[in-house]
């Protein structure tokens, strides 16, 4: 196919240039894998050092067992091929979102869920702007609450009582790929995970652990812990975490140390 | 001897069958209870397969009339590549068609093993990953034979390779039924899943390598770079993106290493790439085989495939942020993407170049030849798609182009258009040869899946530009209060007959892969179809003469 080399000569002379790449595997392997690691090295490494990829915000917390339960379900659900969690800093987006997103507010994501695409709208910050009984009846039945919805109905989740085979061992596993849990924390991650959906729970209690946590019976169901539960304190919590006000703060204090 | 390595071999499939069943009995969540049960299903069938009371391989083999006696070349692998390329394909096809259906009309969402959200990692899968990955193992295997010249190197460890990620589409499909994802996009089989790729990739890479240093060319062949780029290419990505800590060793779920915009990009660096490297650099491999084959013509230039072949490698890798702009990603990162986006438009149309103008000398067969149509189509869309990728990583044509249904169109351009009609193309070529019959089946019936393809992708490509660029203009229209006009649910409502259109599209190639796979058939029962010939310009020897010259009037014969 290619240029015709007399193969008894080409035997004799010693090849030079890309010609010994094309008669050596190996060689051409390895320079392969060089070629393409370099562009991987030079882009993603230095997320890891450089100070200012995640700018420090104040308001950041874990998930709390319920709420990660949530996530868990969310994220089973591939919820995010539809609904993107990154709002980008334009004058539409955050007028129909709410402030642009920050990067610390998904730096407990195992994994990151920005989306792709919005066949749905945003839900980084959907927290708190609708009732739990909305989404209840939203997640449902969609098209009972937006006729013009393509979501799918997700019914069997007020169904399904809510199993996490083990609260603690799920903290555990997420504090060894970096999530700050306390020992406290995971100690008491059965427990709390059936406190945050309680009708009446000590959301004081669980609040000393998770500022912020909301502590209610979420799928107007108190008798049973769903799967709804868990993905309702999740959608509402999204987004209340971090006072934006007081990032935009930090973002100008960062800019004063020209980092 | 010989029944004591049936016995260890029954053992073996047993023992494995028994872990299967512990694990079944002891797994933490039902999802990986039933892929346990999985396992221990398809090891039992291993042990009455060692057990030679039952060969269904065999049973496969006559089912599918492969030829018997030995090879020049070991083509059984391959046989079995093409087969499960043309069934995954139209598994693929069929999921996406239901996925669009389900777009236009939600009451078709079947909750909660038949939701979109279950169902979109299927599709993706099975049209990539099997589809794509089926035919690139099949075609790797095929060529690596003839340019080196010799015998597939480990034949039994490329019989593993190709069973072994059979096994590896049934766990990661039925894993998305059943709610297994790790949530990254074509990535989303969980760890054990991953664990068991690696193996399967791991032996490709030794029969691949393998084949090539036992070869009797002393010059490794064009295809063969590229096959190799993509082999190594996508153990690393796959490697470094997967990275993850099971909760239990004995349940589904696990959590990734990396979190938040590390872990977002890690996942773009390897989104990408998979195109890069997966869809572009393994089916520019089975271009740089199956288009000079086809045409009878070498390949246009040996330098300009060098020099695209390193830069197309090298520039790739740092296109992954252009699918992260304007998000929280630091802005040197989304520009360096952006920047080397750009770049890569030039090596892209290098193989492009390097494949059309192949067909030097021999541009009437696009005209005669059904196979060469589809082939100079393929690599059209592929010049296609990558202007428009270059284009819409542009950061201000992002900014209104992601989110949309834009991104959806480009993606399928590139698969539908270059990927799938590759594809098909190297289907038609190798079927004939592989069962050693003249020819297909029927070459009219390739032209009818060459147009119900193209107009496909047309009407597909069309709608989803136009959704794309109506989604992206309501969401940011202000009226002269300085409000915006639409709420989201009226862009949503105004995208309904563009998803029915593009359902339309997918049908229209949907059914030129249900006549390609007829044909197929056709062609294994080793029939040929009655028709006008294609190949050919009809000619008539007797016609074909100087008018004689007057004569006199006819003398009656004696």
């Amino acid at each position: 196919m290619t240029e015709h080399v007399d193969t008894t000569n080409a035997a004799e002379d010693k090849p030079k240039g890309h010609k010994r790449l094309e008669r050596n595997v190996t060689l051409l392997a390895v320079a392969t894998l060089v070629t393409v690691a370099i562009g991987g090295i030079v882009e993603i490494a230095p997320l890891f050092w450089i100070d200012n990829t995640i700018e420090k915000v104040d308001g950041m917390r874990p998930y709390t067992p319920l709420e990660q339960a949530g996530r868990d379900i969310y994220i089973r659900e591939g919820c995010y091929s539809c609904h993107s969690q990154m709002i980008r800093p334009f004058r539409d987006e955050v007028e129909r979102y709410g402030h642009y997103s920050l990067a610390a507010e998904s730096m407990y994501d195992h994994p990151f869920q920005w989306g792709s695409k919005r066949t749905g709208p945003d839900l980084a910050r959907v927290g708190g702007r609708y009732s739990d009984a909305w989404h209840v009846q939203h997640l449902k039945d969609p098209q009972s609450v937006v006729p013009q919805s393509i979501m799918p109905s997700y019914r069997f989740l007020a169904e399904t009582d809510l199993k996490v085979p083990d609260p603690a061992e799920t903290m555990r596993t997420l504090r060894t790929v970096g999530v700050p849990y306390s020992d406290t924390q995971v100690k008491q991650a059965e427990s709390d995970l059936a406190l945050q959906a309680e009708a009446f729970g000590n959301a004081k209690d669980l609040q000393s652990r998770y500022p912020k946590a909301q502590v209610r019976d979420f799928d107007g169901d108190p008798g049973r812990l769903t799967e709804m539960d868990a993905l309702v304190a999740y959608l509402q919590m999204l987004g209340t975490l971090v006072d934006v006000n007081s990032a935009a703060a930090q973002e100008e204090l960062a800019e004063e140390k020209g980092r | 001897m010989q029944a004591e390595a049936a016995l260890g071999r029954i053992g073996l499939w047993f023992a494995l069958m028994f872990l299967a069943i512990v694990a079944i009995v002891a797994a933490k969540d039902s999802g990986f209870a039933a892929h346990a049960t999985i396992v221990a299903a398809v090891a039992f069938l291993l042990v009455l397969v060692s057990a030679a009371r039952f060969d269904p391989l065999s049973s496969g083999r006559s089912f599918f009339r492969m030829p018997d006696g030995p090879d020049k070349y070991d083509d059984d692998p391959v046989r079995w590549g093409v087969l499960a390329t043309t069934f995954w394909g139209m598994a693929g096809f069929l999921a996406g068609l239901f996925i669009a259906l389900q777009m236009a009309f939600p009451q078709l969402n079947i909750e909660p093993w038949f939701n979109f959200g279950r169902l979109r990692p299927l599709h993706t899968s099975a049209v990539i990953f099997a589809f794509g990955g089926n035919a690139l193992i099949a075609t790797s295997f095929y060529i690596v034979q003839r340019t080196c010249r010799t015998q597939l190197a480990f034949p039994s460890l490329a019989r593993f390779v190709f069973w072994g990620y059979q096994m590896f589409i049934l766990l990661a499909a039925t894993g998305y039924l059943l709610g297994i994802t790790q949530s990254k996009e074509y990535a989303e089989p969980e760890w054990y899943v991953d664990l068991w790729l690696t193996i399967v990739w791991v032996a490709y890479f030794i029969v691949f390598m393998g084949t090539i240093v036992k070869r009797k060319e002393p010059h490794i062949y064009v295809a063969n770079w590229f096959f190799l780029a993509f082999i190594v290419t996508v153990a690393m990505l796959h490697i470094v993106n997967n990275l993850a800590v099971p909760v239990s060793l004995l349940g589904a779920k696990s959590y990734g290493v990396w979190s938040g915009v590390q872990d977002a990009l890690t996942q773009w660096w390897y989104g990408h790439n998979a195109v890069g490297f997966f869809l572009t650099a393994g089916f520019l491999a089975m271009m740089y085989y199956f288009v000079p084959k086809q045409a009878e013509r070498p390949v246009y230039s040996y330098r300009l495939s060098i020099i695209h072949f390193w830069s197309l490698i090298f520039l790739y890798i740092w296109a992954g942020p252009h699918h992260l702009h304007y998000t929280a990603l630091p802005d040197w990162a989304q520009t360096l993407g952006m920047v080397f986006s750009i770049i890569l438009w030039m090596p892209s149309w290098g193989g492009m170049i390097n494949g059309l103008m192949t067909l030097n000398g021999a541009w009437d067969k696009i005209r005669t030849d059904p196979i060469i149509r589809m082939m100079v189509m393929a690599l059209a869309f592929y010049g296609m798609s990558t202007f428009e990728g270059p284009m819409l990583s542009i950061k201000a044509v992002n900014s209104l182009s992601h989110y949309t249904d834009w991104t959806i169109g480009h993606v399928h351009s590139g698969a539908l258009g270059w990927n799938g009609m590759i594809t098909f193309a190297a289907l038609y070529f190798l079927v004939p040869r592989l069962w050693k019959r003249e020819r297909m089946y029927s070459l009219r019936m390739i032209n009818w899946h060459f147009w119900l393809a193209t107009l496909g992708i047309v009407f597909y490509a069309a709608s989803m530009w136009v959704a794309g660029v109506t989604q992206g203009l309501m969401w940011r229209e202000y009226g002269p209060d300085g409000y915006l006009i639409w709420s989201f649910a009226d862009t949503m409502d105004a995208m309904f007959p563009m998803y029915v259109a593009r359902a339309f599209g997918g049908l229209l190639y949907l059914s030129g892969a249900i006549i390609m796979t007829y044909n197929i058939a056709m062609t294994l029962a080793g029939r040929l179809r009655d028709e006008a010939p294609m190949t050919e310009t009809p000619h008539d020897a007797q016609a074909d003469r100087p008018l004689p010259a007057a004569v006199p009037a006819a003398v009656p014969a004696e």
